[in-house]
């Protein structure tokens, strides 16, 4: 039974992630870190990371999640050679990025590129909390305004998934300046007709949560992703008021007005579509002859 | 004093012995006219050294002034008929933020800052300059209306950073922040930031996407506090000192960086020490700046301000890159 777990293939057949799976083996088991229940990783992986006792939503590696949303062989990827320098010569920075580089088999802590979903063109931006916390440093916030710039060239819908624990420390004000860049892109964008949808996925905070993260026509996201502006820690220090147990969950935000809908992971795709098909371009014609 | 500042303790100390020389010399009849003069010379040198050489952590002590001006302090003394407007029509008045119309030699503006208070009571009143979600808002509604009278945006930068707090939360800070930056980028009139003091984080950022951005000598700019930046690389914020140097978060770093357009010299020894003088400083940017982007037409407007961002940051490009293709 363990041989067969090891024998049998997954088919992969967007993306070449094999090289990956082999790369970084997984651990035969998984605990859930909520219910403490303990799975076959290949199970859950299966299952898209989603904990099959009580719906816990593990991290999704951004490759993963594009496999499961995007039409077979549809993934055209962007700027994936860019990576990052040490603007402020920053110790060991380097030395960070290379071991994260090793580690999670990524460039940099987003993947952006061109597919379709269920034959909708639009272009999508995959934030990986695998490399440096999701962090945006200047080659997170090129990469996406690029995407974004192209999105506006291509005239088609702009999809990003958000994961981040906020704004790189180790490239100062650049990574600060990274949240108007990307603002910025959006906002010629939009203007343009353009379409933007955002889903927050755990985490997404500081910068990344008052930038892009925020600006969808549609803000959603997934079950019990924390999301929010400052540190749970920061607020309690300054404050010193009790703060809800599930203050900044993607509940705690839906409840306050801030989200449009919480989406559980294996309804996404379905809930993307619709919100595809709903601002399909080209339905000018007079609907009302049919 | 109030707020002497540490790097200051050799002068403070050189020109009390030189005050009381010459207090001894009213009272007896030694002459010591040669002694004072010396000491005034190598004051003077000592002033000279220590104020062209300030470290970071010197300009984050003189940002941090409790006497360093704040945006009413310039908006009183650089433009006239300012009539500030109150509230962000949704939820309530933030006081950590101010805004308004007025008038800049004669040309109708739109002017907001952030507002810190000259005492307890009135830092308590405006939070510290810290916004709320409802501070952002405001500031947003001001810059809409000027948008639509094309009147130009003034954005003065002062606050150690948006507020971290359960209602700011509940309410949205991050939503506010967000959307700020979005329509910012966004408006077909000029739009001028200045950084006066503290520039913290997106607190600061959201109303800093302007054309120009210019920076008072010894303001700071950062994604953190030198304390924050401490106390998650080295675990320990009292080197602070040293993360304010790591961290290059001076008016000249950011201009090497290429973030910022122009550093706005100070007064000697800081802002605090002549408003006045350092409102005619601020003036004289400002005046040059509005005066080149009042060339410009709307779309130009918008085209350069998102140029003028895209082009911050830093990367290159990975020959052996090992994944997606
Ligand atoms: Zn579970």
């Amino acid at each position: 039974m363990l041989k067969e777990l090891f024998i049998k293939k997954k088919k992969y057949a967007t993306i070449p992630s094999e090289q990956v799976k082999q790369d970084v083996p997984e651990g035969i088991m998984s605990k859930c870190p909520k219910c403490k229940k303990i799975m076959y990783t290949k199970e859950l992986v299966k299952n898209l990371r989603v904990c099959m006792s009580c719906g816990y939503h593990y991290p999704l590696p951004s490759r993963e999640r594009i496999e499961s949303l995007l039409d077979e062989g549809s993934f055209q990827e962007y700027d994936a050679e860019m990576i990052s320098e040490n603007p402020l010569q920053f110790p060991d920075y380097l030395e960070k990025l290379e071991a994260d580089r090793r580690k999670s088999n990524l460039n940099e802590a987003v993947i952006t590129g061109k597919g379709t979903i269920n034959g909708h063109p639009l272009v999508i931006a995959v934030m990986d909390s695998a490399f440096r916390m999701g962090s945006m440093g200047s080659v997170v916030g090129e990469k996406i305004a690029r995407a974004v710039e192209k999105a506006r060239e291509l005239r088609i819908p702009f999809l990003i998934f958000t994961a981040s624990g906020g704004a790189r420390m180790q490239e100062g004000v650049l990574s600060l300046m990274q949240m108007a860049k990307t603002s910025a892109a959006l906002k010629l964008f939009s203007d343009e007709g353009g379409l933007i949808i955002s889903v927050m996925t755990h985490p997404t905070t500081g910068g990344v949560s008052a930038s892009f993260a925020s600006l969808g026509d549609y803000n959603f996201a997934e079950p019990g992703a924390l999301i929010g502006f400052a540190g749970r820690r920061v607020i309690e220090q300054t404050v010193r008021e009790e703060l809800p147990e599930d203050f900044q969950t993607a509940e705690f935000l839906l409840k306050h007005g801030q989200l449009d809908a919480v989406i559980h992971r294996h309804e996404l795709k379905e809930a993307l579509t619709n919100v595809l098909d709903i601002h399909q371009t080209g339905g000018d014609g007079a609907w009302w002859e049919n | 004093m109030v707020g002497e500042l540490e790097f200051e303790k050799p002068l403070i100390e050189l020109r009390k012995k030189i005050s009381e020389l010459k207090e001894f010399t009213k009272t007896t009849d030694v002459d010591l006219s040669a002694e004072i003069e010396k000491l005034e010379a190598r004051l003077e040198k000592l002033e000279n050294e220590t104020y062209a050489n300030l470290t970071p952590w010197d300009r984050v002590q003189i940002a941090r002034h409790p006497n360093r001006p704040t945006t009413l302090d310039y908006i009183e003394r650089l433009f006239t008929n300012f009539l500030e407007c109150h509230g962000d029509r949704l939820f309530g008045d933030d006081e950590a933020i101010v805004g308004g119309i007025a008038k800049y030699h004669g040309l109708p503006v739109t002017v907001i800052g952030h507002q810190r208070g000259k005492d307890t009571k009135e830092n308590i009143r405006r939070n510290f300059g810290m916004p709320h979600p409802e501070g952002y808002r405001k500031a947003l509604r001001l810059m809409r209306q000027a948008e639509k009278f094309g009147r130009p945006i003034i954005c003065f930068i002062d606050t150690k950073g948006a507020y971290p707090g359960k209602a700011a939360e509940e309410r949205g800070q991050s939503e506010a922040i967000a959307r700020n930056l979005f329509e910012m980028a966004g408006f077909a009139v000029p739009i001028v930031c200045i950084v006066i003091g503290e520039g913290g984080s997106g607190g600061a950022l959201a109303l800093g996407v302007g054309n120009h951005i210019h920076m008072l000598e010894n303001s700071t700019y950062s994604v953190i506090s030198p304390e924050g930046a401490a106390a998650i690389l080295w675990k320990d914020a009292s080197l602070a000192k040293r993360a304010a140097e790591t961290m290059k978060i001076t008016a000249p770093d950011l201009k090497e960086l290429g973030v910022i357009d122009e550093i706005i010299p100070e007064v000697r020894g800081g802002a605090h020490r002549n408003v006045d003088e350092q409102a005619k400083a601020i003036d004289e940017v400002l005046k040059r700046s509005l005066k080149e982007l009042l060339q410009l037409d709307h779309s130009a407007l918008i085209e350069q301000r998102y140029q003028k961002f895209k082009q911050i940051g830093q990367f290159t490009f990975s020959t052996d890159y090992q994944g997606v293709k």
